[in-house]
């Protein structure tokens, strides 16, 4: 079994603070890594890749630290982010090559291989292969060396829908027999079908961490912002104001709508038609106004 | 502190295609030098002395040095291949030695192999003047190659610093301000060419044993600092 800790770490580019102050525990299963674009996820995994020193704070793999530390990727496997590889090898050759640096020999490279599937296009150039096909041979040299750790930034950017579904299965499988699977993205509904466990960072802070569904949950109680337009807006909010689910009504009489906060999602999803319906008035227009994942981010931040 | 399969990414990454052209431009220019000054001039050991001073010494072994040498390191810490090497469990350092061991190699064979070539060319190793060059090429790509990839280590424009050093500093400073003479890698390549060949064809400004001093700790300096380097590059990823 083994685990990554990062213990209140912090990583500053200049005056720009990339990761700040974060304690997480990352053991077994597979653990996403949520984040909009830009919030300090690579910074972090490139602190437990090894690239990058902490600022401040201890980065660890089962106590030892990991920076300047090669005798760690005995244990870790890494499929970074970024595009550039061996592109005037063959995917085999790359392999191979991967495998020896780790002192293993062609069947490891093979075997590696065959668990991506790219077993038909080993012997093509990489430069000719699609982003998927890059993406599975990477993954191939991470795996080479059977690690116990996995880090992967990013992994699904630029896969088709079957692909990813079978990186997917991959590290699914790779989870259930204990080993420690770390990956990053941006889109929650990713992390959601793959991930027993979630930390999210926002703005390089650590927001919050769990299982999927407190971390959904949490998104769902966050108050919600919505524009509504009816036939009579000013009894529509009397009436609704009235209820303990809103907590803030707006009447905007320049654009003519309404602008209602709501505490409770699932209770004022259901009064707000119940209260149209019972004082006569029309519901025209019913927006949320602040779906985006940013917003969603940064309410989590603030819990 | 060699890692054979580190050599062969190396080797295949310095000899594909656009570098290997521009690695054999330089020593064929030379021969064509050569062939057309002995057809002009015939054999005349002092103007073959002046051609692989001037050209071959002076401008052709330390661009070489600088396209090994930066070229074996340079572009993969450029575009972030560098992780595939740095990602497993071998030492920093022993990359970098390997990395060296590969930039000497193909520095020496595209260098002080054509210059030994053109000498016989242009004198028939007269006076010992292409045997001379050639040693001062060797030891010259030596001292290029370590200088250039650590260049190629802390700096992403390794090549243009690389090309201002081996054009300007070498060629322009070194043979105009004495003071650069002292520190210049060529100057110290020579001083060794000074005791190959006969008396008056070469001359260096730096004695043999400061040559030979400056030239080790270059050398072992700019190698041991570029796997320290090594050890502390980071990868800031694209965020």
């Amino acid at each position: 079994m083994t685990t990554i800790d990062i213990d209140h770490t912090s990583r500053w580019f200049g005056n720009v603070v990339a990761v700040n102050d974060v304690t997480m525990h990352i053991g077994p299963g597979v653990t996403g890594l949520l984040g909009p674009n830009g919030a300090g996820k690579s910074t972090l995994i490139n602190m437990m890749g090894g690239f990058l020193a902490p600022s401040t704070g201890t980065v660890t793999l089962d106590g030892a630290p990991i920076w300047q530390n090669e005798q760690v990727y005995k244990q870790i496997g890494v499929v970074p982010e970024r595009e550039a590889m061996y592109d005037f090898l063959t995917g085999r050759e790359f392999v191979v090559a991967n495998a020896e640096l780790h002192g293993l020999d062609d069947a490891a490279a093979q075997r590696a291989l065959a668990t991506v599937e790219m077993e038909y296009a080993q012997d093509r150039k990489i430069s000719t292969y699609s982003k998927g096909m890059r993406q599975r041979v990477k993954m191939a040299s991470a795996l080479v060396h059977d690690p116990s750790v996995l880090l992967l930034d990013e992994p699904f950017n630029g896969m088709d829908p079957r692909q990813r579904m079978q990186l997917m299965d991959l590290l699914r499988r790779m989870g259930d027999d204990g080993r420690t699977v770390l990956f990053s993205s941006h889109i929650l509904e990713e992390v959601e079908q793959l991930a027993s466990h979630i930390e999210v960072v926002v703005a390089g802070r650590h927001a919050a961490s769990g299982d999927f569904r407190k971390i959904r949950r949490l998104m769902t109680d966050r108050p919600h912002r919505y524009v509504v337009r009816s036939s009579d807006d000013r009894a529509l909010a009397a009436a609704l104001i009235a209820d303990p689910s809103t907590a803030g009504i707006e009447v905007d009489l320049k654009e003519g709508v309404l602008r209602i906060q709501a505490v409770d999602f699932g209770r004022f999803t259901e009064l707000l038609p119940q209260v149209a319906r019972e004082n006569g008035i029309r519901l025209l227009t019913v927006s949320p106004s602040d779906e985006s994942l940013e917003s969603v981010f940064s309410y989590l931040v603030a819990a | 502190m060699y890692n054979p399969t580190v050599a062969r990414l190396t080797y295949r990454a310095l000899l594909g295609r656009r570098r290997a052209l521009i690695l054999c431009g330089l020593p064929v220019l030379l021969i064509v030098l050569s062939v057309a000054v002995r057809a002009f001039t015939g054999l005349d050991d002092k103007v073959a002395a002046d051609l692989l001073g001037g050209f071959a010494l002076a401008t052709m072994v330390p661009l070489i040095g600088v396209i090994a040498g930066t070229g074996a390191i340079g572009p993969e810490i450029d575009d972030g291949s560098i992780v595939y090497l740095l990602s497993k469990p071998v030492k920093r350092p022993t990359i970098i030695m390997t990395k060296l061991i590969v930039a000497i190699g193909v520095t020496m064979a595209f260098s002080a192999i054509p210059t030994l070539i053109a000498g016989f060319i242009l004198n028939g190793n007269g006076q010992q003047i292409a045997v001379a060059y050639t040693v001062a090429a060797l030891v010259a790509s030596i001292a290029y190659s370590a200088l250039f990839l650590l260049l190629g280590t802390v700096s992403r424009h390794a090549v243009v610093f690389g090309l201002v050093y081996a054009l300007i500093w070498e060629s322009l400073f070194g043979s105009l301000v004495s003071g650069a003479k002292t520190l210049s890698v060529q100057q110290w390549a020579l001083s060794i060419a000074e005791k190959i060949a006969g008396e008056g064809y070469v001359d260096a400004t730096v004695a043999l044993p400061t040559a030979v001093v400056l030239l080790s700790v270059v050398t072992v300096g700019a190698t041991v600092y570029a796997g320290q380097k090594l050890r502390r590059l980071t990868l800031a990823g694209e965020e």
